[in-house]
């Protein structure tokens, strides 16, 4: 999930004795699952709760370009080069379509740039560690793109219609990035002995993070069920891993490659693989801005964003003097 | 990625200066020859050149238009919501718009 531990109002849902008349209206009409749209009333606090899912959302997608272009200049060959660019601009392409589903809630770009880059909005905890070999390009795509997938599908009906439309857009162009990602693991684990170790190794790095990306148990979260009431999230942390599990486990089967979990066994009762939790505080570590890579990562997205500034302010210059002598001209 | 039409009133002053920010654009593609050109979302670009240029690459990566519109946001008017009722309610009993509302007999024929 690119959406971590999203603050919602902090409160229990009300229950509609406790609604106004607008609220009351509102909810109605999300229950009869329809689209809320941007000039349509909403409360305060689903606004801000949508801007503050969004902007995180959007912001991981732009964080998330840095482990791999990383590899973009060492890509064993040149279709494996061409796939890399060509996911990581759709990641490009992605926070700027999330971008805009927030904008319509009235907060502007560079608000939410400045958010990212003064730390007061987060972006995935996955995107904190470092991608070391080339079989990490893999396991990003089948683990990362994966988990991102399962919690991206669903939200494609939520409530918010931009965001809605946003997440259509995504998924449409998601699939790939999965496939591409199971195809270098799975070029690698049949490949020499040391590509599959290789293979091995980067599994064992991602697994747990890959877990983390859902967040933790959300059963008793006052922001978790108020979210879930206004559906802008729409299943619990703790189904979407479970469902996470289930389908990624029969794929490192198919790989050949053994999931790092001693505890990791298919639940006949259940119909559900039993699994080990993450590490939590690791995750609490690095959320709060302790992982291995946090601060370069906001390094190198605010020097880009710096080093940019003369090109932005160059091409608004041009196009209002072009503006004037045209004006000038008629 | 839709609807920038939305009033910027609860947007800060602080980062919304509309000096520093490009402004926004709203894209329309054409799928196909025949279909028209369907709002696709929108981006920042600094004129209609540079908005044309941004569209394509953030929205035909996958060859999905063979034509662009750029209009700038600004530029868009729209309907209010509260005024949903008395807009579009007059259209909803004149069933008689219908072809499905003149019964005739099967021996007419198609029609």
């Amino acid at each position: 999930m690119y959406a971590q531990m999203v603050k919602s109002t902090g409160q229990a849902v009300r229950t509609r004795d406790d609604m106004t008349v607008e609220e009351r209206a509102f909810q109605d009409r999300i229950d009869r699952g329809e689209k809320i749209e941007p000039k349509d009333w909403m409360p305060e606090g689903y606004r801000k709760n949508l801007i503050r899912q969004i902007g995180q959302h959007a912001h991981s997608e732009i964080v998330g370009q840095l482990p791999e272009g990383n590899w973009i200049t060492r890509a064993p060959t040149l279709e494996r080069k061409a796939n890399l660019l060509a996911k990581v601009q759709d990641e490009a392409g992605h926070g700027l379509y999330l971008y805009c589903a927030a904008e319509t809630l009235g907060v502007s770009r560079d608000e939410l740039f400045d958010m990212l880059h003064t730390g007061k909005m987060k972006y995935s905890s996955i995107f904190n560690y470092p991608t070391l070999t080339w079989a990490d390009m893999g396991a990003v795509g089948w683990l990362v793109d994966g988990a991102a997938i399962m919690n991206q599908v669903p939200l494609q009906r939520t409530s918010y219609g931009p965001y809605a439309r946003a997440m259509v857009r995504i998924c449409k162009e998601e699939s790939f990035h999965q496939r591409q990602g199971f195809q270098v693991m799975l070029t690698m684990a049949r490949g020499t002995k040391d590509q599959k170790r290789m293979a091995q190794d980067a599994l064992n790095r991602f697994w747990y993070p890959a877990l983390m990306m859902f967040g933790p148990s959300d059963k008793e979260s006052v922001h978790s069920a108020q979210s879930m009431a206004w559906k802008i999230k729409m299943n619990t942390n703790d189904e979407l891993r479970q469902k996470f599990v289930d389908e990624t486990v029969p794929q490192a089967e198919f790989l050949g490659l053994s999931v790092p979990d001693e505890k990791l066994t298919w639940n006949e009762e259940t119909e559900h693989y039993d699994y080990s939790e993450p590490d939590w505080s690791e995750f609490f570590d690095v959320i709060s801005g302790n992982g291995p890579c946090n601060a370069e990562r906001l390094k190198t997205r605010k020097k880009a964003w710096d080093d940019g500034a003369w090109v932005r302010e160059a091409m608004l210059a041009h196009a209002r003097k072009s503006r004037a002598r045209r004006e000038a001209a008629e | 990625m839709a609807d920038k039409v939305a009033p910027k009133s609860h947007a800060s002053g602080k980062f919304s200066d509309p000096k520093s920010e490009w402004p926004l654009w709203e894209v329309f593609i054409r799928g196909q020859h025949g279909m028209s050109h369907r709002h696709v979302g929108s981006l920042h670009a600094s004129d209609t050149e540079h908005a044309i240029k941004n569209a394509r690459d953030v929205y035909t990566r996958r060859n999905e238009g063979v034509s662009i519109w750029v209009v700038e946001a600004s530029n868009i008017s729209a309907s209010s919501p509260s005024d949903k009722g008395p807009m579009f309610d007059p259209s909803r009993d004149k069933v008689y718009r219908h072809p499905t509302f003149y019964d005739l007999p099967d021996e007419a024929g198609n029609m």
